[in-house]
């Protein structure tokens, strides 16, 4: 392979890549400019305040919006879309809405270059984490759309026709409020009523009840709970909400602002007790450590499981299987009392919002973004995203004359139990990282496979959010 | 002619040179710039914070588990891959019966069995990934249903929920992927290996064993260095990346058996907002590929054997 011209080989490429090294620096001057973007002001002009304008939108204005296409898909905005541009004729052509499953890939390039879309559905596997956007001043506050008059009453704010709790969970400890979420989910237990009439049984409102009922599944081959193992973050939809249950809401409080030894309260050791006796007993369907969330949702509703956590998306996600068996009558349960000492009664439920909507700070044109999230909290776009998702919105009420599904009459029904108890625990938009990993994955997995006890799990779970709280890289929140 | 030579070769190489510089070291710089900061890549906004990122990795249980199990399939998968691609190449083409005229030949139907092999490297990453995601499926999976059918329903693993084994079922998945290749690639260097080598040995006595241990191997030598290298990469990025994201519990669980540092450096950048700290991550992983390849170099530094 030897050369033999006075050009050696191996000279060369030396030599060639000597050069690349003198190269390097130069570019170093090319990387600064990488993350920087224009910082110029490019938003466009106000329009007209007016009646019918409260946000002053500018009539001509383009608009250009992102919407998550998950469990409920992009219709709805769409059709909102077409009522914004009734208001705003002037607009036709130069809207734009484009929706994507991977939003944070789609969308990090445009925040870091300054030119975000004026509205974002920022939902999702892809979702961008709300406390650096926050810390880092990227979004707009919505006070002055929650200050505006409702598209249907211009007598009440916009603020005044929302669900309890839903501004609040969009605020991080200040007045303003950055995110506005525009569905409302039910979590919990969610059963096939049909399946327990099989049984003749009734949803069971206390744990030994709960128990008892499993016992008698499991003689005729079902399991009396499923859940999906490679997602175990999914037991807290019926877990939290059964700590509140048994030791008051402080306890959930106590853990989302991450109190020292706030897992150690009696509450959360019973909860967990509660549910490691189901995988000890053999109440948990085999293999649900592996399942995913679609696979373990299908074993649920063939009949395999009477119960399974999760939260209201399941009826639209799960809709194929479900409409297999026209007995199914699907339905959600609040956790069991587990003793007659529990701090709060039985129906205390976890809702809360979810599909969270944010207006960027440096969006072109944030009051048309804003005037778009208007349009959809009136009653005419909300009653549109009830029909085609089952699910239900931040708007209160506006399920007036129609006919829901069985899952969200359910829904309904169980709210309007629940009364004043519901919890809305916030480690899971407050520190992702640690809710769906470490306490999911790490711990509340592994003790439902039986590899850790609730002791175990509880002292793991313990060390993690002490680890989050000592962590200078992750913004903290109190609540 | 020795005068101007550079100047002369420098005139050829200023566009590549440049392009080279843009593509592949600008990026490598950026990304060490970038560890030193605390960008989130949410936000153009970010300052220096010196070596805090890589003060953060000593203390990083997370950090530690994936650089193990990364290390754990850079020193495995090759070794797996690389073996069984070598023992099918064999029998395919070496290692068959001696029949008539034909010095040497492959197994019968060894035609055949080079498109089955081949056949997983037409499936995307993603798909293999799946398709061995529903085979472990512990509830109606193929793997338990063939444990019931023969008797054996007590084994009931739950695959890839179990983290003694998770990492042990991707790998077997990546390995399936990619062993085709490397039959079709050593094949082909089997090939050129001139046949009087064998008639000679098999003259003298040869076994199996002795001939491929005493002439292919030395002969594919270089082969399989190339290859060794090249799943050892593979095992590093993307590859893995793809197999533990689609089918691993969390992903990169359960209690992070199976988390990979290009995960970590995933998850880090697209879920936590912490885009300074993942490149220091990165930055790191760049470390081990670069030891990795200068090692197997060097280890694998041998007289070349022209033929």
């Amino acid at each position: 392979m030897g050369s033999t011209s006075a050009f050696n080989r191996r000279d060369l490429v030396k030599r060639a890549a000597a050069l690349g090294i003198v190269a390097v620096p130069a570019m170093g001057v090319l990387s600064a400019c990488a993350g920087g973007g224009s910082d110029s002001d490019n938003k466009v002009e106000k329009g007209k305040k007016s009646a019918k304008n409260p946000l002053a939108v500018n009539e001509t204005a383009g608009l250009d919006v992102v919407i998550f296409d998950g469990g409920f898909g992009d219709k709805y905005a769409k059709d909102a879309q077409s009522e914004y541009l009734k208001a705003f004729p002037k607009a036709d052509g130069k809207v734009k809405l484009s929706s994507t499953q991977k939003i944070q890939s789609t969308l990090q390039p445009r925040f870091n270059g300054g030119n975000p879309p004026d509205l974002v559905d920022n939902s999702g596997a892809e979702q961008m984490d709300f406390g650096t956007l926050v810390a880092k001043d990227q979004l707009t506050d919505l006070s002055t759309l929650l200050d505006a008059p409702s598209v249907d009453d211009p007598n009440k704010k916009v603020r005044d026709t929302l669900r309890p709790g839903v501004v609040e969970m969009g605020q991080f400890g200040g007045k303003e409020t950055w995110i506005l979420y525009y569905a409302y989910t039910v979590y919990g237990v969610w059963y096939s009523k049909g399946n327990l009439k099989k049984l003749d049984a009734e949803y069971p409102e206390t744990w030994d009840e709960m128990l008892a009922l499993c016992a008698k599944a499991k003689k005729k081959g079902v399991a009396g709970w499923t859940y999906p193992g490679k997602y175990p973050y999914y037991l807290p939809f019926s877990l939290y909400p059964f700590i509140a249950k048994i030791g008051g809401a402080e306890v959930l409080r106590k853990i989302d602002n991450l109190e020292p030894n706030a897992w150690k309260d009696p509450a959360v050791k019973a909860a967990f007790d509660a549910y490691y006796e189901l995988y000890k007993k053999g109440y948990v369907l085999k293999g649900s450590p592996g399942l995913d969330h679609l696979q373990s949702q299908k074993a649920w509703a063939e009949g395999k499981a009477l119960f399974i956590p999760n939260g209201s998306w399941v009826e639209n996600e799960s809709a194929k299987q479900i409409a297999q068996n026209p007995q199914f009558d699907l339905a959600v349960g609040a956790p069991s009392s587990l003793s007659d000492s529990d701090k709060m009664p039985y129906g205390t439920i976890w809702a809360s919002g979810g599909e969270p909507y944010i207006v960027p700070r440096k969006a072109r044109n944030a009051e048309g973004g804003m005037e778009l999230l208007r349009i959809m909290l009136s009653k005419k776009s909300a009653q549109n995203f009830i029909r085609q998702v089952s699910s239900l919105t931040s708007l209160n009420g506006g399920t007036e004359g129609l006919k829901l599904p069985p899952g969200l009459a359910s829904a309904q029904v169980a709210l309007e139990k629940a009364g004043q108890n519901i919890v809305n625990p916030r480690l899971q938009d407050w520190y992702v990282a640690l809710q769906k990993e470490r306490i999911g994955v790490g711990a509340l997995g592994e003790m439902m496979a039986g590899r850790l006890t609730p002791d175990e799990a509880i002292k793991k779970i313990q060390k993690y959010a002490d680890d989050t709280r000592d962590d200078s890289s992750v913004k903290k929140y109190k609540r | 002619m020795k005068h101007g030579k550079y100047r002369f070769i420098a005139g050829f190489l200023v566009l590549p040179l440049a392009i080279y510089a843009i593509f592949v070291i600008s990026p490598f710089v950026q990304a060490i710039y970038y560890s030193l900061t605390d960008w989130t890549g949410l936000s153009p906004d970010m300052k220096m914070v010196g070596f805090d990122n890589y003060a953060r990795l000593f203390q990083d249980e997370v950090f530690w588990s994936a650089v193990g199990n990364s290390v754990t399939l850079l020193l495995l998968l090759p070794v797996v891959t690389l073996s069984l691609g070598l023992f099918f190449a064999f029998m395919l083409n070496v290692g068959g019966r001696r029949r008539k005229k034909a010095v040497i030949g492959g197994v019968r139907g060894s035609g055949a069995y080079k498109i089955l092999y081949f056949f997983p490297q037409v499936l995307s990453v993603p798909i293999v990934a799946l398709l061995f995601q529903f085979a472990y499926n512990p509830e109606s999976g193929a793997l338990n249903a063939f444990f019931d059918a023969i008797g054996l329903d007590g084994v009931q693993p739950d695959w890839l929920g179990d983290p003694q084994i998770a990492l042990w079922c991707v790998m077997a998945a990546m390995v399936w992927a990619n062993v085709g290749f490397y039959v079709v690639l050593f094949s082909a260097g089997m090939s050129s290996i001139p046949k009087d080598f064998y008639e000679a040995a098999l003259l003298d006595g040869a076994n199996r064993f002795n001939t491929f241990f005493r002439i292919t191997l030395p002969l594919l030598w270089d082969t399989v260095q190339t290859g060794w290298i090249y799943m050892g990469i593979l095992a590093l990025d993307v590859s893995a990346f793809a197999f533990v994201q689609i089918m691993s519990v969390g992903p990169g669980g359960p209690d992070y058996s199976t988390e990979v540092l290009p995960l970590y450096v995933y998850q880090k950048t697209f879920r936590d907002g912490q885009a300074g700290y993942a490149t220091a991550i990165g930055v790191s992983l760049l470390i081990v590929t670069l030891v990795f390849s200068a090692v197997v170099m060097r280890l694998g530094r041998r007289e070349r054997l022209e033929f």
